[in-house]
């Protein structure tokens, strides 16, 4: 897998009719099974960003493409996992996972015994009849993680799966997808906006600049893991990200 | 004590009438609660030749149900569309907005005309109150699905169709089904005005304008109650439906 994004842009017409300009020439490589974060303020454009290379929405300039096919809507070989209210509430966590085997028609045995593979990972047994109501939001969003892996993705797109997350579930999170990225070896793109958290997770952070959206600066992490967060490396590092983030970069 | 206060009312309701009817003292005006009762117990007697409480309901839900499941089978389809495709919206629209306010007994000259005395015409009245609340709530319902649910669905190549079925619909299904119960409400009320028409020949809302005709208020109220209970009961019934279906939609968080 190769996901390769061109001169992207993406400008939106605002309701009082001026162009916003959102994302501004993004060019971005990602190597196969490379943890890459997308980080910026809010209004930056990870989410638009996010959302094109998805296929959800469409670039008013510039290209993302996937092994040289040119996204134009949602590919198979990728999965996205939104911030939060994805799972379908009248559906129970074992059904949920099933969703994406289900609509691609695979039977039902090999959709549940794949569906229990992934809860399983995600580590969430006993909880197959459960009903998204009764789960935590820690919970829920390992079934939206265990139903997006089910599919079989190269890529998963995440964003801010553990945005409306308390700090310690947060924490525990983070600690079990680094897991799971190990097991099965997928391409994770992370957008968020803690720069705690992408110093924890990601080989290589994508800083973007305030609005318009462009790439300030990627930072290549080459901290072992598992990652200490109080360690002096740690610190430094994401000192140096804070200051990228806190100075405007460019003038306008 | 929760439980015992809500029979408290139609108990007061019934001593004040009882109080009323020994004061009023004629049968012709207010008869005594008794009588109602004497007429009520006995549900499979004819009465005065327009045959028993228990026929003429019968012929009503009938009546009703037949109008009811044409209203939802038209609404719903049609309600999908509206609030999937804004341009199906946009178009169908003044129509709705037009006719909506004109309520089903307006339309009984019409359906008279068009259909003559009987059940087709009973049957259109009860279609027209039933078809627009289950309309509006199916087009509500299906405008207001959560977005990221449509997405995700997407993102794992559902095509359109499966998204309709496997997302819309089941997510759209409480306000659906509120919509259901609103018309069915509608739908009851309808029915039993149009059988007061001139001309039916069976049904509750005949059997009480028979009733009046001979002077029998007993058998007006008696009939009255029935139409009241069954209308309770069965919005009762499509209210445990919701509590057990759509349980989700209230513990979502
Ligand atoms: N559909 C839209 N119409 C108009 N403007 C939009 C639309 N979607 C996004 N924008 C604008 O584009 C910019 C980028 O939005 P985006 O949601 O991608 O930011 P973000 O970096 O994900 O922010 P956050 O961290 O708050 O989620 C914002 O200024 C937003 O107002
Ligand atoms: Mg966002």
């Amino acid at each position: 897998m190769k996901l390769k994004i061109e001169h992207l842009e993406k400008r939106f017409l605002s309701n009082a009719g001026e162009q916003i300009t959102a994302l501004e020439d993004i060019s971005l490589e990602i190597e196969d099974k490379e943890f890459v974060c997308f980080l910026g303020p809010s209004g930056c454009g990870k989410t638009t960003l996010l959302r094109i290379i998805a296929g959800l929405d469409s670039a008013t300039g510039g290209k993302a493409v996937i092994d040289d096919h040119v996204i134009a809507g949602p590919d198979p070989k990728m999965a996205m996992i939104f911030q939060e209210y994805s799972l379908y509430p009248w559906r129970n966590v074992i059904d949920n996972i099933a969703f994406g085997l289900e609509v691609r028609g695979i039977p039902k045995e090999e959709r549940y015994s794949a569906a229990s593979r992934y809860l399983e990972l995600v580590g969430l047994n006993g909880f197959e009849k459960s009903y998204p109501y009764e789960l935590s939001g820690g919970m829920r969003q390992r079934v939206a993680v265990a139903r997006a892996l089910s599919v079989e993705p190269e890529v998963l797109l995440m964003d801010e799966p553990f945005g409306a997350l308390d700090a310690q579930t947060r924490n525990k999170l983070q600690k079990e997808l680094l897991d799971i990225w190990g097991k099965t070896r997928k391409t994770i793109i992370f957008v968020t906006h803690s720069v705690d958290e992408a110093v924890f997770l990601a080989d290589r952070i994508v800083v973007l600049t305030r609005r318009p959206g462009r790439v300030r600066e990627v930072i290549p992490l080459d901290l072992p893991r598992p990652r200490d967060r109080t360690s002096a490396e740690f610190a430094r590092i994401r000192r140096h990200v804070l200051d990228l983030i806190e100075d405007p970069g460019h003038p306008q | 004590m929760k439980r015992y206060i809500k029979i408290i009312s139609p108990i007061i309701l019934i001593l004040i009438w009882e109080i009323l009817a020994i004061y009023v003292n004629n049968e012709y005006i207010l008869p005594r609660v008794g009588s109602v009762f004497l007429v009520l117990l006995q549900p499979f007697t004819d009465i005065l030749g327009s045959g028993s409480l228990a026929e003429n309901a019968t012929v009503s839900l009938y009546r009703v149900v037949t109008g009811f499941l044409l209203g939802a089978l038209a609404a719903i389809p049609v309600g999908i569309l509206m609030g999937r495709l804004q341009w199906v919206n946009e178009f169908l629209d003044p129509l709705i907005q037009i006719f909506r306010p004109i309520p089903p007994i307006a339309w009984i000259p019409l359906a008279l005309a068009w259909f003559k005395i009987g059940f087709t015409s009973i049957v259109f009245i009860i279609f027209i109150g039933a078809f627009f609340p289950i309309l509006l709530n199916t087009i509500d319902g299906v405008k207001r699905v959560n977005r990221t649910w449509i997405e995700t669905a997407y993102i794992f190549g559902t095509r359109e169709l499966q998204i309709l079925y496997k997302v819309i619909v089941p997510a759209a299904a409480p306000t659906i089904w509120t919509g259901l119960r609103v018309g069915f409400g509608i739908a009851w009320m309808s029915v039993v005005a149009a059988e007061m028409l001139p001309g039916t020949t069976s049904g509750l809302g005949y059997l009480i304008i028979y009733a009046y005709n001979f002077g029998q208020i007993q058998v007006i109220i008696a009939g009255m109650v029935v139409i009241g209970i069954i209308g309770l009961v069965i919005d009762y019934l499509l209210k445990q439906v919701e509590r057990k279906k759509f349980m989700w939609q209230g513990l979502e968080r």
